[in-house]
């Protein structure tokens, strides 16, 4: 099997609304896939799909070759909301030490998780005195307790600085790297190059699925071109 | 359900109320400053009504607080995603009210404790039954606080609403419960209501532990307030959805 995710014909309604309009996708293994679009576009809805927490839904989604929310999926799959989704008023390691215990992961699995975000030095320190971008990855060192094969990550990178970035982008494709699917979003286009592929999204339908070469190609722009002039060109073109 | 999960959600409860002096001292220290203060009230009137009042303060304190904590606290794990990074995972409904719940109990067990160690200790009120007993009366009052406070966070969409159910929630029970004007004396109507409200039955415990070495209807009161707290953390685990709108 090379796909964690396949999706057909996925319509949500949340409230009184339609927000996804029958969706067709698959989320590979061993790639990062980029979920971007405008605020508002439905990809936090999208995302609480995947992981079952949706209500609402319609059409089939399978995860694993099981349907989303099973409970056979929730130990293999990690999930970031779009707020970082820790205890503020708890220190790094006894965030840690909590989601693992839920998740009957080991002692050490804290310690990996936390040097794998990288704050080793803040591990005693209480959530709510980190800044904004240390927290975030609190959220995300939680989302890599037992080592999911399936990431799900609500605009991971949001707030921080360009470096940070760059580690984290590094850090999905080592985790793609060793087979896991990566789902990031992000409403910011200039992410969308650090992807291998793309779902660009707008009002609930994909307006383009491909790598970003591919994207391009089809707005019938040059590769040095960007994402975000691509986006602009499907949205003019397609009728509204 | 796994102990496991349930463990480990009241260790982080509490791991969470450690670091929180100041909730600490308005759940523990708090009910004792009152009590006191009441007391003091009483002092110079005859006939010696802390007897009267002290019981329906003991179960009183642990609802009321109980209630705030809880809701104000699965409020915040409702709206910070924790909630639903929680049903995400393997966690079962039970195994996240039961944590809570046994957390608060916990909390409530050393509240309760201090207030009747202060009230019988101290402040002489006269206690008949096994103090013991009076200690479980009160768990028993908080869980159900707390099972309140649960079900109520479903519907409040921020802190202060939440804080709001206490005045639409709480306090016609302690209008009701007999402390103010004793339940038999009562227009018919609003006896009928007190008589059947949860709080009176913890009220009536509590009294009737100071009057009398009996337990029978201890017991039975005791019965009613878990059969709520019961029904409460039923009503609560309806409102914790896993897949939310
Ligand atoms: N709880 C809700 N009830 C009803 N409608 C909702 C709810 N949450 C979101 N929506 C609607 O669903 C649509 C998609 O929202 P969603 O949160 O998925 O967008 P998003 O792409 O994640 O946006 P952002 O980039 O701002 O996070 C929006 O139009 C929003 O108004
Ligand atoms: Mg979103």
């Amino acid at each position: 099997m090379t796909s964690a995710v396949e999706v057909a014909g996925l319509t949500v309604v949340r409230g009184r609304r339609e927000v996804l309009h029958g969706l067709d996708f698959t989320i590979p293994l061993g790639e990062v896939t980029g979920l971007l679009g405008p605020s508002g576009c439905g990809k936090s809805t999208l995302m609480r799909v995947l992981v079952g927490v949706q209500a609402g839904v319609a059409g089939t989604v399978s995860v694993f070759g099981e349907p989303a929310g099973s409970r056979s999926l929730r130990h293999r799959i990690g999930y970031v909301t779009q707020a970082p989704s820790v205890y503020d008023d708890l220190s790094v390691a006894e965030n840690l030490a909590f989601f693992a215990r839920v998740l009957g992961e080991e002692r050490a699995e804290v310690e990996r998780c936390i040097a794998a975000v990288d704050l080793g030095d803040q591990a005693d320190q209480v959530v709510a005195r980190l800044s904004g971008g240390q927290r975030s990855r609190v959220g995300l060192a939680v989302a890599l307790l037992g080592s999911p094969s399936l990431l799900v990550l609500d605009e991971p990178t949001v707030g921080l600085d360009p470096v940070l970035r760059e580690d984290l982008w590094s850090m999905f494709h080592r985790l793609a790297a060793t087979g896991v699917a990566v789902l990031v979003s992000s409403h910011v286009m200039d992410e969308a190059e650090r992807c291998d592929r793309l779902l660009l999204m707008r009002d609930g339908v994909f307006l383009a699925d491909g790598s970003p070469a591919e994207i391009k190609r089809v707005a019938g722009l040059t590769d040095d071109a960007d994402i975000e002039q691509a986006f602009l060109a499907i949205v003019r073109r397609s009728p509204t | 359900m796994s102990s496991r999960v349930t463990l480990a959600v009241a260790g982080r409860v509490l791991a969470q109320l450690r670091r929180d002096h100041r909730t600490l001292a308005i759940m523990v220290v708090l009910p004792c400053l009152l009590i006191s203060l009441l007391w003091w009230m009483f002092e110079d009137l005859p006939g010696a009504p802390f007897d009267r009042v002290g019981p329906a303060l003991l179960a009183m304190f642990p609802f009321i607080v109980m209630f705030l904590v809880t809701s104000v606290t699965t409020l915040r794990e409702r709206s910070g995603g924790t909630l639903e990074r929680l049903l995400a995972m393997p966690m079962g409904r039970l195994d996240f009210l039961f944590g809570y719940a046994l957390a608060f109990g916990l909390v409530a067990a050393v509240q309760s404790a201090a207030a009747v160690g202060l009230a019988v200790g101290l402040l002489d009120l006269s206690i008949e039954g096994p103090v013991w007993l009076l200690t479980v009366v009160a768990v028993a009052d908080a869980v159900l606080g707390s099972a309140l406070g649960l079900f109520v966070s479903a519907f409040a969409r921020s802190e202060f609403q939440a804080v709001q159910f206490m005045p639409a929630l709480v306090i016609p029970q302690i209008l009701l419960c007999g402390l103010f004007v004793p339940r038999p004396a009562l227009p018919a109507v609003l006896e009928g209501i007190g008589d059947v409200l949860p709080l009176s039955a913890a009220v009536d415990a509590m009294t009737h532990l100071t009057r009398s070495s009996s337990t029978g209807e201890v017991w039975a009161d005791l019965a009613v307030v878990a059969g709520y707290a019961a029904a409460g953390l039923a009503l609560g685990a309806a409102t914790l959805r896993r897949r939310t709108p």
